[in-house]
């Protein structure tokens, strides 16, 4: 990637914050700015934080937030994943398209295992071939997008008895009053986490990702880590395609276009350097459900959806230049 | 035979006077005239490098940033929003539409280099921000509208020829010669170089990394938004949803090209080698009749070919442990 992060201080250009009060709004900062547009548009709209709304806003996230839960582990491994939104397209109109074919339980299985397929693909070559993620994973996306197209023949596919089939419980059913789709995300970021916080495997990920050099000397299988992040991201996006597929009862070719940009919007908000070795899941939730709220609460003032765009610039670029200024005042205390 | 394998080795790698990416042009080329009699006329192939110079427009400038260790994801949204300018505010005459749409390039271009330059902050978040955030001004411009052309000079632009050669060929040809030369001969070419190559060194060579990042950003905006200009004046409309991916296009012409995303490698002749084979595959297998998809994963193929073949040539120039 560019290289002006990873060189020393010379090269990064920023300024060093200065105050204690500054240091800690940086370190914090992400959770604060949450906190605070919270506030400003729950003065604005008074629906903004009413328990319906905010469900609402939650289940319109969770899609994001599924696939962004593997992308992040991903890129803790120090890798991209680009080819998310292509392999989203794929699974969906793999799903809904075999339901009718072979059935819901049989469709749900072969897509989780083609979807897999296409994540180890992606693993193998990032990992054992050890290409860079970046352009592996574009090349992905198009030759994924293509596929589907080919498998498709250019058309559109939907279920055609909607009412009688238990599959519509991934996108529209309840659990305990609450969405399955919440559910499912709450689920998978909650054992991601634990998973990445709590055990070796976690460890190694984040050792891989940090510095692949030690990592090898310290006896860790890089290219089993990295494979394997891969895998994660793709049974991710495998559960967000149930989602969204069962929620649309039908789907089109390009239904995923544009998600990985999101989900790569939501990670880098929440904090996590997309150099890998850092950031967490929980942070990851976080700049998703700030991307949702915002969209949420600008629309609910009045403004059309839009304009969430600019703003997530804005915020982007800040979110990220805080927590950059943050680092470098640590790193220069440490050494100074 | 021996010497065989060196030569063919060094030539792959990019050593020697041809690079590989023009084999491959010249290959596919030679393979779908025999397949279409079509193919190999004229007519389609000035048609072939007026459909590249859009992307072929973009990647001009694209490589300047990747040689320079960067990244731009936005170009696709600036070439929207240039397009939509230049047909939005035709009212108040077309010079000033066009200025206005190549301006707001520069603009864009000059803000993504000064945030990387003064924050720090990667070129992938910047330009990744920059991306959506664009996308949204062109909303807000258009009101989510398409704009159409009422001065017929605009769309007339777009067909004209000089003799047999199509205008926008010749623009897109001249521009890559301009940008080849600058990026051979002059300071500010060899400086990309240095910096794409070694941050730190440049800066211990006394040269100043940030101006150079920042100037290729305002030149990939520049060329952006030109190509959106002229991509309005072939259709005579701008929609808000126009340049959507054109930035993964743009970044596999560059990498097929042999640019180097980690900087400090590439060139202008590799990145034209690049778009071309990108419109020649795309308009050979049209004159085939083999449905667009399969273009999308025989790219994809292709690129990671690339990767395979370029790792495997220098695997001691990126020698790493693994287990």
């Amino acid at each position: 990637m560019a290289t002006a992060e990873q060189g020393s201080n010379r090269v990064m250009f920023g300024r060093v914050s200065k105050s204690g009060l500054m240091s800690f709004l940086s370190a914090q900062g992400i959770l604060i700015f949450f906190l605070l547009s919270m506030v400003v548009f729950s003065f604005f709209s008074e629906q903004f934080l009413s328990q319906s709304n905010v469900m609402t806003v939650v289940r319109q996230a969770s899609i994001i937030g599924i696939i962004a839960v593997g992308v992040t582990v991903v890129i803790i491994g120090g890798n991209l994943d680009l080819s998310v939104g292509s392999m989203l397209s794929f699974a969906t109109v793999l799903v809904v398209d075999l339901h009718d074919k072979v059935g819901p339980t049989t469709a749900i299985i072969l897509m989780f295992a083609l979807t897999l397929m296409v994540g180890a693909i992606n693993g193998f070559l990032v990992g054992f071939m050890r290409l860079n993620s970046l352009i592996v994973t574009l090349a992905m996306l198009s030759a994924i997008q293509g596929g589907i197209l080919i498998y498709s023949g250019g058309q559109n596919v939907d279920i055609a008895n909607q009412d009688g089939t238990w599959f519509s419980v991934f996108g529209r059913g309840y659990v305990a009053g609450i969405a399955v789709p919440v559910v499912i995300f709450a689920v998978l970021a909650i054992i991601v986490q634990i998973v990445m916080s709590y055990t070796s495997y976690g460890r190694r990920i984040f050792a891989v990702g940090g510095n692949p050099v030690a990592a090898v000397y310290s006896g860790i299988r890089k290219n089993w880590c990295v494979f394997s992040t891969y895998l994660i991201s793709a049974f991710c996006v495998a559960c967000a395609a149930l989602v969204l597929g069962s929620r649309v009862m039908g789907s089109q070719n390009n239904v995923g276009q544009g998600y990985e940009l999101l989900v790569l919007a939501g990670i880098i908000l929440g904090g996590t350097s997309l150099l890998g070795g850092a950031g967490s899941i929980w942070k990851t939730v976080i700049g998703v459900l700030i991307l949702g709220f915002i969209q949420n609460g600008l629309l609910l003032m009045g403004y059309p959806y839009y304009t969430q765009w600019l703003v997530t610039w804005v915020i982007i670029i800040l979110a990220v230049w805080l927590d950059l200024a943050n680092k470098r005042k640590r790193l220069l205390t440490t050494h100074s | 035979m021996v010497n065989n394998m060196i030569n063919v080795k060094g030539f792959l790698k990019g050593g020697g006077f041809v690079q590989p990416i023009w084999v491959f042009v010249i290959v596919i080329t030679v393979f779908f005239s025999f397949m279409s009699d079509y193919f190999l006329s004229v007519g389609n192939l000035t048609n072939i490098l007026v459909q590249t110079s859009t992307i072929g427009l973009i990647a001009l400038g694209m490589t300047y940033v990747m040689i320079n260790g960067n990244i731009d994801l936005s170009v696709g949204a600036i070439l929207g929003l240039a397009a939509s300018l230049s047909v939005g505010l035709q009212d108040y005459g077309l010079a000033v539409a066009v200025i206005a749409a190549l301006a707001s390039g520069l603009i864009i271009g000059a803000i993504n280099g000064l945030i990387v330059w003064k924050t720090g902050v990667n070129a992938f978040i910047v330009t990744l921000g920059a991306m959506i955030g664009v996308r949204g001004l062109i909303f807000v411009y258009t009101g989510e509208q398409s704009f159409y052309a009422t001065n017929f000079a605009f769309s007339d632009f777009g067909a004209a020829s000089i003799g047999p050669f199509p205008l926008l060929a010749i623009i897109f040809l001249v521009c890559a010669l301009i940008m080849h030369l600058v990026l051979k001969k002059t300071g500010h070419g060899r400086n990309t170089f240095a910096v794409g190559g070694n941050a730190e060194a440049a800066l211990d060579a006394g040269i100043r990394i940030g101006r150079h990042m920042t100037i290729n950003f305002i030149i990939v905006g520049f060329f952006a938004a030109l190509a959106g200009v002229l991509l309005a004046t072939q259709m005579g409309a701008a929609t808000p949803n126009l340049g959507r991916d054109y930035e993964l296009w743009t970044i596999t012409a560059v990498v097929l090209g042999g640019t180097k995303l980690t900087g400090g490698y590439g060139s202008i002749t590799g990145t034209l080698g690049g778009v071309l084979a990108i419109g020649i595959l795309r308009n050979g297998m049209n004159m085939m009749q083999v449905p667009a998809f399969y273009v999308l994963v025989i790219l994809g193929v292709i690129l990671i070919s690339v990767l395979v073949i370029d790792q495997k040539l220098n695997v001691h120039a990126s020698k790493g442990v693994s287990i």
